[in-house]
């Protein structure tokens, strides 16, 4: 009884055992054995052989398409997210409660809907490919389509954690800045941008991190053709359509690597944003 | 650049301000509703009565059912897990509670195609427990089981999600009083707590059920498309899709976006609720 007393410390309230133990249990059935199933049935390949699948041309093509469209996506999101961040915490316009509400939509929205969507809206005939292509413009079916769709996705991200970041910059920083003359760029790239700027980053890797993994939005506009518009989920899915577990387990671990990286990254820069908030007072 | 000496302060620039509002409004209207606007167009493209005509097909009947039935197992279960995860880390100090939260986020940074796929290799037919299964006749993957369980692992952390720190900031001391005066575990449960969590409860259940009925990417890896038996709803959609029949592609797609404006509709009043409560 002595190592349960110093594994958790005592208190007067019940049901520690029971809901821990429910937890515990589910999260190991739902979450650890299925994921202990798949690390598995990639290491048993051979190092080498392991290596061989993931380094496949196919399979370099689609981490090309799934990085690069993701890195541009949350970069675009990082740029006009922050500027919606900014309209809603900073300007009263008509209809901000609206632009509010409606910023959780690519949270809602299924993915399969708003893949279809987007296909239709950028095919060569829709409504925004008509005006495009003669200028030479093609989204649909190209990587641009690719990174249309995880942009939409990705947005509530940035916007949802930047706009807590800037309600809480101290205004009257900024206006004591103003009034020992500093010009609102100068505010801007001086006061506002580095309080902000750690959340901007936890954004920026969480639109990055849900845009690497995103399947059903893209694959519609993607035109999945193979080694140019093949992202890497496409890629597991047609492995496993052709029975190969063992190809689809080895690209499903890379992926769950890089996973696993992210949520490093956003640990970290969490770290580094107490740190800051901490070192401010 | 003006360099204009701050005669009033915290001066907005009224030009950089309708820029600013602008370039959001636009880009919001691109990539949001004008998604929104094409599939309600398409949708009724050929009028009510071929739209209402391909909802009423079996398939996608058997699809809404599918869906349905899904949402209605997956959602109590994570829910009665996220009311736990929640109580035993927020009410009690002990070892490794870190680690603990750290895994119940897992599900949220894990590919949803990487979430089926995790299922395929215990249960299919080449899986871990595929002969096992094989030889007594159980079907999971490709199968009502199989849906039901990515579907859990992908919804799995949001009702712990926003419970965790709802409980975390109401601290113990209403319950540790309730025990102390008499009242059993469940009473205190019901009783003291549950009262001051329902709103962040409520809210975690619309986030997961919204998620539930719309995944796509889990449950296309372990649902094998056999039309009118594993397709969901979002499958459906794509199926229709792939077939060119666009009216009953977007048919469907409509239903899971009126789901999509109810859950911002119901989070809102939510939010709006427990903020209230919070005043009072």
């Amino acid at each position: 009884m002595a190592t349960a007393k110093a594994w958790v410390s005592p208190s007067v309230l019940p049901g520690f055992g029971l809901t821990l133990g429910f937890a515990g249990v589910f999260l190991a059935s739902i979450v650890l054995i299925p994921m202990a199933a798949l690390v598995i049935r990639a290491g048993s390949l051979p190092l080498e052989e392991l290596w061989r699948i993931a380094t496949e041309p196919r399979a370099l093509a689609s981490y090309r398409l799934s990085f690069g469209a993701s890195l541009i996506a949350a970069g675009i999101n990082a740029v006009f997210g922050f500027i919606i961040a900014w309209c809603l915490v900073r300007y009263r316009f008509p209809g901000r409660r609206i632009v509010d509400a409606i910023i959780d939509l690519p949270f809602a929205l299924p993915t399969a809907v708003s893949g279809i969507a987007l296909a239709t809206v950028f095919a060569p005939q829709g409504w925004l490919g008509q005006w495009l292509t003669p200028l030479g413009v093609q989204v649909a079916y190209t990587w641009l389509g690719v990174t249309v769709a995880l942009t939409l996705i990705g947005l509530p991200f940035v916007v949802r954690t930047v706009q807590p970041a800037l309600e809480e910059v101290d205004r009257s920083l900024e206006e004591a800045a103003e009034s020992l003359g500093a010009s609102r760029a100068m505010v801007f790239r001086r006061v506002i941008l580095p309080t902000v700027l750690p959340s901007l980053a936890t954004g920026f890797t969480l639109a990055f991190a849900r845009a690497i993994g995103e399947y059903g939005s893209v694959i519609f506009i993607a035109g999945n053709l193979p080694m140019r518009t093949e992202i890497t989920p496409l890629l597991i899915i047609i492995k496993l359509e052709q029975y190969d577990y063992l190809g689809a387990a080895a690209l499903g671990l890379v992926m769950l690597c890089v996973s696993f990286l992210m949520l490093l990254t956003i640990n970290a820069i969490n770290g580094w944003r107490i740190r800051r908030a901490a070192g401010r007072r | 650049m003006s360099k204009r000496k701050a005669a009033t302060v915290r001066s907005q620039n009224p030009v950089v301000r309708v820029l600013l509002v602008g370039v959001s409004v636009a880009f919001l209207a691109l990539f949001l509703i004008v998604p929104v606007i094409a599939v309600l167009s398409y949708a009724f493209s050929r009028g009510f009565t071929v739209y209402f005509e391909a909802l009423r097909t079996p398939d996608t009947l058997a699809a809404i059912r599918l869906t349905l039935v899904t949402a209605a197992i997956v959602v109590p279960l994570n829910t009665m897990f996220g009311v736990a995860a929640a109580w035993a880390i927020a009410k009690f100090d002990f070892r490794g509670k870190q680690i603990l939260i750290t895994l119940i986020d897992l599900p949220f940074s894990v590919s949803p195609v990487i979430a089926g796929l995790m299922f395929v290799l215990l249960f299919g037919a080449q899986g871990w427990f595929g002969p096992w299964l094989n030889a007594r006749d159980i079907q999971i993957v490709f199968a009502l089981p199989g849906i039901v369980l990515a579907t859990m692992l992908v919804t799995f952390p949001y009702v712990a999600r926003e419970l965790i720190p709802i409980i975390q900031l109401q601290g113990r001391e209403s319950e540790e009083a309730a025990v102390s005066l008499g009242a059993g575990g469940w009473t205190t449960f019901f009783r003291v707590t549950l009262p001051s969590i329902r709103w962040g409860l409520l809210y975690g259940v619309i986030l997961c059920n919204a998620r539930a009925m719309g995944e796509f990417g889990a449950v296309a890896v372990v649902s094998g498309h056999i039309r009118g038996l594993t397709t969901t709803m979002p499958l459906q959609a794509q199926v229709l899709y792939d077939e060119y029949d666009i009216t009953g592609a977007f048919a469907v797609a409509s239903l899971l976006m009126l789901l999509a404006l109810f859950t911002l509709i119901g989070k809102t009043v939510v939010e709006a609720l427990g903020a209230r409560r919070r005043r009072a």
